[in-house]
């Protein structure tokens, strides 16, 4: 998040009709009056809770999650183990912080990737046209006839050894279409507005153009769909382990241990092993897209 | 018209070949022998392996397999599965419960999506409006099967009013949760998208007029502002089947309906490869003909697009 506020420092909203408002501000803002929102506040302390237990799970838990005693599985909750064990009588509250960082990875990377080749591809096919423009847009129309969840799976099936490379790649493989052709929309028409022709007239160069004086006005709905598609990713992931394509055995994460949960039935007798790590991931999408709804309001430039 | 029908056919053309080249791509040049790819850990015989060389055509150069292949699934022909059972059978039987399912999803979607949306509309900023911002948010963020299993465990394990999973029970009861879940699960965008359109078309000037001519409030509701305010809504009902196909694998596998999505599911669990490759090109296929048809229907309901 912090990297999104600040990429989008130096940029203006909407120079044109309001010079001097300045992104950054309006992110600032935001985020200053969280404390007045309650639910801003609450979506961005889950989204930095679970990044510091993305990034060292050892703050959360002093237990090895792969410190199994078959004679407990499925003991309910008892000091010292909040969230109980699992089938194989492996600690469960280290197994779903342990979780954390695999989901966040898919989630952020999915996230970050399909920014990164829609704003490349956006703006090439918006600005220069011609055959480039043809052939993003023609692989664009292709990507998009599919729908995502099928067609990922089809091809995840054929991967033996499935990590987080894998699950980004193929989940980005069909999303970045339509996020691409938001961003070449946008600069299609910002391509027509007079301070662009005015700088294209003062001899500015066409990259200079594209990258400081177009893309600056194009990006705004790209780094809302980028947050609303953090959550996108991470549920994905977890639906392609329920459906026995996801991340493989032995990595954590909270798809697999949904999925684990839920096979045979186990969570109709041990409901609390659903519980946790649905509620983990249900908490963290609700916090993204939260985030992204609070970004969208205040950097729409119709909202003020 | 004529002229719209024959570009929307053309234009399909492309996104056919290209996607199923990308599906037949992607599953043939993994690295490694195809055949075993397949098969996944399993050991097949030595004439099975012969039966799928010989069924994707795989001593022949790339492009003719693909061709060949194409040519097969468009005529209906899915191959084989590893015990020797048609996949064209498979699907047969198992498409009615996916469409029992889509079709029940799409209308609850329709009824609840509508109705959330044209009540916040009307009520721009007050309470329903702020319901229509809580009901989207949590059912847009909150993953579909959290929301199923969640649905399995308080209606059918805590109160026993629905059966918790399959479909002994027949089409209505059976199906009432996994629709229902389906429905919610897709039904956030729709109610957004017509709570916007409702709210920009009573803002249009034609409406200020209609009331300016004494036109009762249900009248310029009924007559003028929903009439406007749904073209973009179904423009997306078209586009949604996507979402309601791809959300029905999943929820089919949860609730363990034996339509395609089941199918898929179970030939993934049993590693047979062939049914994998089969009912997903059959499901890809079947999408991009509905949104076809959809396409076709358009014009029918918005004289902008007949006469364009």
């Amino acid at each position: 998040m912090l990297e999104e506020s600040e990429t989008a420092a130096a940029v203006e909203v909407r120079p044109t009709a309001e010079g001097t408002r300045r992104r950054r501000g309006r992110v600032e803002a935001l985020l200053l009056s969280s404390w007045r929102r309650p639910f801003l506040a609450m979506a961005l302390l889950i989204i930095v809770v679970v990044s510091v237990m993305a990034i060292v799970p050892q703050l959360f838990t002093d237990i090895d999650p792969r410190d199994c005693d078959l004679s407990l599985s499925r003991l309910g909750p008892s000091p010292g183990h909040p969230f109980g064990f699992d089938m194989q009588g492996c600690d469960y509250f280290s197994n779903v912080v342990y979780g954390a960082r695999t989901s966040m990875l898919v989630g952020v990377l999915v996230a970050g990737l399909t920014f990164v080749i829609a704003l490349v591809a956006g703006s090439l096919a918006g600005y220069y046209g011609g055959l480039i423009d043809t052939v993003i847009s023609r692989a664009a129309d292709i990507v998009l006839g599919v729908p995502v969840m099928i067609a990922s799976l089809v091809i995840l099936y054929q991967f033996k050894s499935r990590g987080v490379g894998t699950i980004v790649f193929v989940l980005v493989l069909f999303t970045w279409a339509g996020t691409m052709r938001y961003l070449r929309g946008t600069v299609l028409q910002v391509k027509q507005l007079e301070y662009v022709q005015a700088a294209r007239i003062l001899g500015v160069g066409r990259l200079r153009i594209l990258s400081r004086h177009v893309l600056p006005n194009a990006i705004t709905p790209l780094i809302v769909m980028s947050t609303l598609s953090v959550g996108a990713g991470m549920t994905a992931e977890a639906g392609f382990s329920i459906l026995g394509v996801g991340i493989k055995l032995p990595a954590f994460s909270w798809g697999l241990q949904i999925a684990a949960a839920s096979s045979d039935g186990n969570w109709q007798i041990a409901p609390l092993l659903m519980l946790f790590p649905a509620l983990m991931l249900a908490l963290t999408t609700l916090a993204f897209v939260v985030l992204g709804e609070n970004l969208r309001d205040a950097l729409d430039p119709r909202s003020s | 018209m004529l002229r719209y029908a024959t570009r929307r056919i053309l234009l399909m053309i492309p996104t056919l070949i290209g996607s199923t080249f990308l599906v037949f791509l992607l599953v043939f040049l993994v690295p490694g022998d195809p055949v075993l790819a397949l098969a996944g850990d399993k050991r097949l015989s030595e004439s099975s392996i012969r039966a799928i060389r010989e069924q994707y055509n795989l001593d022949d150069p790339f492009l003719v397999q693909y061709f060949k292949w194409l040519g097969n699934v468009l005529h209906g022909d899915f191959g084989f599965d590893f015990n020797n059972n048609s996949v064209t059978d498979l699907i047969a039987s198992a498409f009615p419960y996916t469409m029992a399912l889509a079709l029940s999803a799409f209308c609850l979607k329709l009824v609840i999506g509508v109705l959330i949306g044209v009540w916040a509309g009307l009520r721009e900023g007050r309470a329903p409006d702020k319901f229509n911002l809580f009901f989207t948010i949590f059912f847009l963020a909150v993953p579909g099967f959290i929301i199923a299993y969640l649905a399995q465990y308080v209606f059918g394990i805590k109160l026993h009013w629905l059966p918790i999973s399959g479909v002994r029970q027949g089409f209505p009861i059976a199906f009432v949760m996994p629709a229902m879940v389906l429905a919610l699960e897709t039904a956030s965008p729709l109610a957004r998208l017509t709570r916007t359109s409702l709210v920009d078309v009573m803002r249009a000037d034609f409406i200020v007029t209609a009331h300016a001519k004494g036109a009762s409030p249900g009248r310029v509701v009924w007559r003028h502002a929903l009439r406007n305010a749904f073209l973009p809504v179904v423009t997306y009902l078209g586009l949604s089947l996507a979402s309601l196909l791809g959300g029905s694998v999943l929820i089919e596998t949860i609730f363990n309906l034996p339509g395609l999505g089941g199918t898929l599911s179970d030939a993934i669990t049993l590693q047979q490869g062939p049914v994998v490759v089969g009912v997903s090109v059959f499901l890809l296929l079947f999408f991009l003909l509905s949104s076809l048809i959809v396409d076709l229907l358009y014009p029918l309901i918005d004289p902008r697009v007949r006469h364009a």
